[in-house]
């Protein structure tokens, strides 16, 4: 290659990932893959009541038990510290109550552990966890979190008096009351968003190992976020050096924000294992992963919004209650707060906002976050209140958006809720867009005529904005959340010219690997082939905050290419040096150093990494290697944006949805790869729409979950899905040098409402205005005969 | 203890199981073949799916004892002379996984309705894999993915 000519670029290419080797050929590494020499397995006894009191566990017929090691209670436990309750609700007090490893004296949900047998083997485990007798007291259950927090309701934690975990509000409750006491139209219902269970296809687990010796664990877990489960494991549990422990996530089969949280099986894995001085290993099944793994959503929430009758909103009162489980996991309060109030506008300008939030214990799984984490809450909330004001004036749904959008010129935008200002955004583009492929206009035209012949078809829209590239810290900080968020990464250029980049960002399904590579093949002018990144272990990673929140690109893809600017700005003066040319002459492209107007005469950058390495001949107080760091904290948040339509038909006499189209215009800013991107807009989409026709946790008064297996919680599958249709406008972010925003969470937050609003128009001429979800064939028969 | 021979990816094994010990345990556990994952505990996920005589069956719901005598092919045995299945390079080339924990009984389940109907329209595909669940692709690029090994099969033959 000349001087002259163009390495082609990799960053926008829809190239293959180069994670998938591997896993096609059943060659990866998950957690349940593990083998340790000596390594015992865990059972757990689990309580089969909701809320109880433990009064006695016998172990003798389990200890008995041939390959029985060990059985451990909570008692055995109090040496250590409960799980950290990390993210709170800011400015308000919170009653935060985590879990323990395992329970102590009394239980609080249906899997509630309360001892753990360590056994030889799994089969040996698990029969003798069945051989444990418990006896308990049963006390009255609570699952609903508005009956939890009103007057007489059973009261589940001492230090948490009337189930309230905080009460927490943002925006002006005056103008907001003010506006909707003098609207000409005002719309007011009761939105339910139901509680969904993540699902990622592998459940969770740990495995833990102690060197006496030296008084150090390595924990190999189901984890997206390893350096911070080291830090709360060992600062806040154990209260040992977080150089005692090594935390490893290998291959992780999904996430969805359900294994972001410190979890008690990380604490009991390292207890035992120090106590029995052998490895030790939990990994959940799947209805263990159903009981007592995070939830998500779980809002039941008062809305009205104030309008003018052409169409104007002009103001918006919420009040919510947020169902946060029977403990405070790790960032609990923190998603239906900062992520879901302060975002509560969405996509438009409304001068009067005002959110309350009640924060409530109840006799359920932990909730936490996932996928989207409080936006998909907000954003069903404001985009079916938007529908619901438009049917109400008579006015084209389309167009009360158009009316309200936040314009091009208002960027950077403050919503006055304590948000960061909005950074970019163009929504009116790509709602017309959406609507073009939808065919909007006939389809209006097409929809009356079929409804003539007894047929109910509905579009549904929904525009929204999100909030991405969480950070930064000090504003996070002030959110309550009880650390940093920026990322970090290490670049170096080894002898040979082959690229090493570590990341405390953790792909588990993302396919950082690949769009971290073409970034650094594109800056640093190397062959892809030569980049390699590498993840996942705390021995070995700069510090990052984990992968969640959309965040990896926006932040850690940043920070790696922080490390590669450092990189050439060494490699610069280094050529400057062995070129004999001053630096403001050296030119730097395509992976070579040269002097300006003499471009046969340069290095290539595996060259000056060779110089730098073996460093015979360096500048004056340069030192060796090209090995660079950068730790990034963004300015802002970024806020991706876009619009989904969806067609539905419903049958009238089932009440059956059949989902005709779907379409998706999302803005993410930059793609790095248009391939990963789409996948990752498809998977969103899925689970957004299950929600909306298909998924929900149920438990029954006595806190029974009774959607406890995957033959009963609707998880969709292929044929449950329709095809997808992308199409994407690019409005780049102005708040890093990427222009990117992020994808992984956009595809829920747009989906549920975009086809709830579909059923709903579908609906129309029943005189249905809004309907809970999932809207199963049986609530929508119900609401076309009005039962 | 019982003692079972069978034949895994072509090689012979004989081995002394618990009657109750589950093919899937007896794969990942004792032949130390981890390319079959367990993702729920009611056959739903198909996480699980390996050839059975030529048949793609659950073994999370399979005793190693009924498989005595039989020929089992799991995710590590479908390639062949380091040659990808058409299906793992369309899953690799429609970007057909994400997190990659469903793949491997995903593949086996399409290598099976291949079999029996090697062109299937994406409404046959996506009947055809309804045992088997993924949380991350939303199927859509499964789908292409399974298009894709169709029509590198056909092609092949059409060559052959």
């Amino acid at each position: 290659m000349t001087a002259t000519e163009m390495k082609e670029r990799l960053v926008g290419r829809a190239l293959k990932r180069r994670e998938d080797p591997k896993l096609i050929t059943g060659h990866g590494n998950y957690l349940d893959d593990i083998k340790l020499p000596g390594m015992l397995h865990i059972a757990l006894v689990r309580s089969p009541y909701a809320h109880a009191k433990i009064v006695s566990i016998d172990a003798s017929k389990a200890l008995a038990m041939p390959g029985v090691v060990a059985v451990f209670t909570g008692k055995d436990m109090l040496d250590i510290n409960p799980m950290p309750a990390a993210w709170q609700a800011a400015g308000v007090k919170n009653y935060p109550v985590p879990p323990r490893a395992l329970a102590v004296d009394k239980v609080a949900l249906v899997g509630d552990p309360v001892a753990m047998v360590v056994a030889e083997n799994r089969y040996i485990a698990r029969d003798a966890a069945d051989l444990v007798e418990v006896e308990y007291e049963p006390l009255p259950a609570v699952v609903d979190a508005r009956k939890a927090v009103e007057p007489g309701a059973p009261q589940i934690h001492e230090a948490a008096p009337n189930n309230i975990v905080f009460e927490w509000e943002c925006g002006n409750k005056d103008a907001a009351d003010a506006a909707i006491a003098s609207a000409e139209v005002v719309v007011k219902e009761e939105i339910i968003n139901q509680r969904l269970i993540p699902t990622p296809m592998e459940t969770r687990g740990s495995i833990a190992r102690y060197d006496p010796l030296t008084g150090e664990w390595t924990v190999w877990m189901t984890s997206q976020a390893p350096h911070v489960h080291r830090l709360l494991l060992t600062a806040f549990v154990f209260g040992v050096p977080e150089t005692k422990l090594r935390c490893i996530a290998p291959n992780v089969g999904g996430g969805f924000g359900q294994k972001i949280f410190c979890y008690n099986d990380m604490a009991f894995t390292m207890w035992a294992a120090r106590k029995l001085g052998r490895p030790v290993k939990f990994v959940e099944d799947r209805s263990e992963n159903y009981k007592y793994s995070t939830h998500g959503r779980d809002h039941i929430t008062e809305a009205e919004l104030a309008g003018t009758r052409d169409g104007k909103i002009t103001g918006l009162r919420v009040k919510t209650w947020a169902n946060i489980g029977a403990y405070f996991s790790t960032v609990a309060a923190g998603i239906p707060t900062t992520l879901y109030g302060r975002i509560i506008t969405g996509v438009y300008k409304i001068p009067a906002a005002y959110v309350h939030v009640t924060g409530a214990y109840t006799n359920t799984a932990m909730v936490d976050a996932y996928r989207g984490a409080g936006r998909p809450e907000a954003s069903y909330l404001i985009e079916r209140m938007v529908d619901r004001f438009a049917a109400e004036i008579g006015m084209d749904p389309a167009e009360v958006r158009r009316k309200n959008f936040i314009q091009p010129e208002d960027f950077p935008y403050d919503n006055g809720l304590g948000l960061l200002p909005y950074d970019s955004g163009n929504y009116e583009p790509a709602l017309n867009k959406a609507l073009e492929i939808a065919g909007y206009a006939e389809f209006r035209k097409q929809q009356e005529e079929l409804r003539k012949q007894g047929r109910y078809l509905g579009i549904g829209i929904s525009s929204y904005v999100e909030i991405c590239g969480i950070a930064p810290s000090a504003w996070m900080g002030g959110q309550g959340w009880g650390a940093g968020l920026w990322e970090s990464a290490n670049v170096r250029v080894h002898l040979t010219g082959k690229v090493v980049v570590t990341t405390g960002s953790l792909p588990h399904g993302q396919g950082l690997e690949t769009t971290f590579a073409q970034i650094v093949a594109d800056e640093l002018g190397v062959p892809y082939e030569d980049v390699e990144i590498q993840w996942g272990d705390t021995q070995g990673t700069p510090f990052g905050y984990g992968t969640y929140g959309s965040r990896s690109l926006a932040v850690g893809g940043v920070a790696i290419k922080r490390s590669v600017d450092k990189i050439k700005e060494k490699a610069r003066k280094l050529a400057a040096h062995l070129l004999e040319a001053n630096e403001a002459d050296i030119v730097f492209e395509n992976g070579r150093a040269y002097v300006k107007g003499s471009p046969d005469k340069g290095k290539t950058i595996g060259e000056l990494a060779a110089a730098a390495a073996v460093a015979y001949n360096l500048p004056p107080g340069m030192e060796p290697f090209l090995d660079e760091t950068s730790y990034y904290d963004p300015p802002n948040c970024t806020f991706p944006f876009g619009t989904h339509v969806s067609i539905v038909e419903v049958d009238p006499e089932t009440g059956h949805v059949k989902l005709l189209r779907y379409i998706a215009v999302d803005d993410c800013g930059n793609q790095i790869n248009p391939l990963i991107v789409e996948g990752q807009i498809h998977g969103g989409i899925a689970q957004g729409l299950a929600q909306a026709l298909y998924e929900g946790a149920v438990y029954n008064e006595d806190g029974q979950l009774l959607t406890g297996t995957l033959m009963d919680y609707a998880v969709p599958t292929a044929a449950m899905v329709p095809h997808i249709e992308t199409d994407h406008t690019v409005t780049p972010s102005p708040v890093n040098p990427l222009g990117v925003k992020g994808a992984g969470e956009a595809g829920t937050i747009a989906s549920a409402q975009c086809v709830m609003n579909a059923i709903i128009d579908a609906l129309a001429p029943f005189g249905v205005k809004h309907l809970q979800m999932p809207a199963t064939p049986e609530r929508i028969w119900k609401a076309i005969h009005g039962k | 203890m019982t003692t079972i021979t069978v034949t895994v990816n072509g090689i012979r094994y004989t081995s002394e199981v618990e009657p109750r010990l589950l093919l899937v345990h007896y794969l990942r556990e004792h032949l130390n073949l981890t390319g079959t994952h367990i993702g729920c505990d009611t056959s739903q996920c198909g996480a699980c799916v390996v050839h059975i005589n030529g048949v793609s069956v659950k073994s999370c719901t399979t005793l190693a004892v009924q498989c005595d005598g039989a020929e089992i092919t799991t995710i590590e045995g479908l390639s062949s002379d380091g040659q990808l299945h058409p299906l793992q390079e369309g899953f690799w080339e429609k970007h057909g996984l994400q997190c990659g924990f469903c793949t491997p009984g995903m593949i086996m389940a399409a290598a099976d309705l291949l079999k029996r109907n090697p062109n299937p329209t994406e409404e046959e595909i996506r009947h055809g894999l309804e045992g088997n669940l993924c949380r991350c692709t939303g199927y859509e690029n499964i789908v292409r993915a399974v298009r894709y090994a169709a029509e590198k099969m056909a092609a092949a033959q059409a060559a052959d």
